[in-house]
């Protein structure tokens, strides 16, 4: 009985970010962190599994660094985690990506009572796509934007958040469901658990181990298989500086009204 | 014969996929509609609804009315409430039947829930939460002319990898707005979009449109073995909720009110109020619980463009722009001189909101007076 989760490691887009000149990101001068929306989808599972015992395990694809996130995954209380990481695998989109990843877990093994949390979607992309492209493969039911998740016996049901309200859902494991941050408040590292993670298992998967899956193939991962393609980058536009208006009284707000109402505006 | 996603020259026409909830047509429907019109005739193809419920063949004739030469009407008990497994079923079965080029969905909690899954079942591209749409290469780069850094006058768009005049070319934020990318899809088919709510432009209403639009009955088989989720109920938000798409006038709070949060909003509530709009908010002010998640404009939020957007106490992260650059007039006031909110405002007012917004109430009022 065993809960996947599905983890990545993401520039900091909250903070400044460098841009190159030719339009790309300056990921060298960015900080790393582990996906926000993932923390609920991390701490939805240790909440299970706090309850009912599952063991839990992280899957993450990405270069040999995303291991130090998967570190501190364990020091929160994750079990066991996956590094799916090759060349091959890079320059992937959400569709190459779905199924490099839908082709580990489905090597790990998912059984009947097992579950797949994600997170809604990443910073760095915020497409929100990765996790039901998953599901998808692996012919699972999924329920997305999770607000509220409770289980009884082989059954989740779960509120489904849409913009004006929710829908109850029920559905059977084994399923996918992606999590917001509404969901829960994530946990921190135990103090413990920062020492006991470097001796817990790290499974590298690279391409040996996924190339015989049928889901595998050179027309359908990497950047070859994407199905998607970058035509052009660019920085938006600064919108040139407006008028200051001097002063901060009555007269301002009133000059700003008469403008306004030159304008027709108001 | 089989279905083959890479036999591009086997796809023709745009489709938008019609979301309704509760036989209510969601309004970016309209907003698709009228924006898959613009491709359809930039490629000389029809442009066609594809549009799922049960019992909603009276919401199809509108969409005539926006643009939409036929709409493909799929009724089924069975798809009166959204399941993923149900719509992705009847979506990917109509694709592999009428082939369309270019499909487009509303980027709304079903539409993103919706196609990745219909673009991992038909082997094609998805691009998410786009928030330009160009077939015609000189309007592309029309686009990048104002809406971006480069000089385009310098710059090569051609390729030999795909064509680059009938290729849809699909514009989104990326990283939390610092960068914008532009997506192609050029080996596979229909190439897939979702679109952002309040983005594109709703055209004028038609009423020969709807006289014109031909209604399609596709065939599709739908069971109750073919969908694994169970929809207990559908439960709406208790408190209505802001219309911040629609609105003119729109006042956001920011930061900036933590020193009186109450009396902050207030203020933004009564400056709505003078100039007939709504109340916004920053990231900030959602998740410290100060007001409703609804509020929220940016990224993460919603893309707002109304006539006027008032930001008091709002620093201007790049997130929060990419919510609302494009409203027509914008008026920032902000403590800090610095605030990058300036850079954008077209009026700037350095001082503190809980002095300055009441005065502003008043001149608008007395300007209002004397108009």
């Amino acid at each position: 009985m065993k809960i996947i989760v599905t983890v990545k490691q993401v520039p900091d887009t909250s903070g400044k970010v460098a841009v190159n000149p030719d339009g790309t990101l300056d990921r060298a001068s960015m900080q790393t962190i582990i996906n926000p929306d993932d923390l609920n989808a991390v701490e939805a599972a240790l909440t299970l599994k706090d309850e009912y015992g599952y063991k839990v395990v992280a899957f993450t694809m990405g270069p040999a660094p995303a291991e130090g996130m998967l570190r501190e995954l364990m020091a929160m209380g994750v079990d066991e985690t996956v590094l799916v990481s090759a060349r091959e695998f890079g320059g992937s989109d959400t569709y190459a990506t779905s199924q490099i990843l839908a082709a580990a877990i489905d090597t790990y093994g998912v059984d009947d009572e097992d579950i797949i949390f994600a997170g809604r979607q990443a910073i760095d992309g915020d497409t929100a796509q990765v996790g039901p492209q998953i599901a998808e493969k692996l012919h699972l039911p999924q329920v997305t934007y999770a607000g509220d998740i409770k289980k009884d016996g082989d059954t989740l049901t779960i509120h489904r958040m849409l913009e004006d309200g929710y829908m109850v859902v029920k559905v059977k494991t084994p399923c996918m469901v992606t999590c917001i941050k509404e969901l829960n408040e994530p946990r921190y590292m135990s103090v413990n658990g920062t020492e006991e993670c470097w001796d817990m298992p790290l499974t590298v998967m690279g391409y040996d181990a996924l190339k015989d899956h049928d889901l595998i193939d050179a027309t359908t991962i990497g950047l070859k298989g994407s199905p998607t393609n970058i035509y052009k980058s660019f920085t938006p536009p600064q919108k040139g500086v407006g008028m200051m208006l001097e002063g901060a009284g009555k007269e301002t707000t009133d000059k700003l009204a008469g403008i306004l109402a030159g304008k027709h505006i108001i | 014969m089989t279905y083959n996603s890479a036999d591009i020259a086997a796809f023709k026409n745009v489709w938008v996929f019609c979301e309704q909830r509760q036989g209510v047509m969601m309004p970016t429907t309209y907003e698709l509609i009228s924006e898959g019109r613009k491709l359809a005739d930039e490629l000389g193809v029809e442009l066609c609804g594809v549009l799922l419920g049960d019992n909603v063949d009276e919401l199809a004739p509108t969409l005539g009315g926006y643009g939409a030469d036929k709409v493909y009407v799929c009724n089924s008990p069975l798809l009166k409430n959204y399941t993923t497994e149900g719509y992705t079923k009847v979506i990917a079965d109509v694709t592999r039947a009428y082939k369309p080029e270019i499909m487009l969905v509303g980027a709304s909690n079903i539409g993103r829930d919706l196609a990745p899954r219909c673009a991992a079942r038909l082997h094609t591209g998805l691009c998410a939460d786009c928030t330009h749409l160009d077939v015609d290469l000189n309007g592309y780069i029309e686009f990048l002319r104002s809406g971006s850094s480069l000089d385009v006058d310098g710059m090569n768009f051609e390729t030999k990898l795909f064509d680059v005049n009938t290729n849809l070319k699909m514009t989104r934020p990326a990283f939390g707005g610092h960068l914008m990318a532009t997506i192609v899809c050029p080996r596979f088919r229909p190439a897939m979009a979702t679109v952002r709510p309040g983005v594109m432009k709703k055209r004028p209403f038609d009423e020969e449109g709807v006289k014109k639009v031909e209604i399609i009955y596709p065939e599709f088989s739908l069971t109750e073995e073919d969908i694994q989720t169970e929809v207990v109920e559908v439960v709406k938000a208790a408190k209505k909720l802001v219309d911040l798409i629609g609105a003119d006038f729109i006042v956001s709070v920011g930061r900036g009110i933590a020193a009186d949060v109450e009396g902050g909003i207030k203020l933004a509530e009564e400056l709505a109020e003078v100039l007939g709009g709504v109340v916004g908010s920053s990231r900030a002010c959602v998740d410290a619980g100060w007001i409703g998640a609804d509020h929220q404009v940016g990224q993460t939020g919603k893309t707002v463009h109304p006539k006027v957007y008032v930001a008091l106490g709002i620093s201007g992260a790049i997130q929060h722009k990419a919510g609302m650059q494009d409203s027509e007039c914008i008026i920032a006031v902000n403590k800090n001189e610095n605030a990058p909110i300036f850079e954008i405002a077209d009026y700037g007012i350095t001082g503190d909101l809980f002095k300055v917004v009441p005065l502003l109430i008043d001149s608008i009022k007395q300007a209002k007076a004397e108009a």
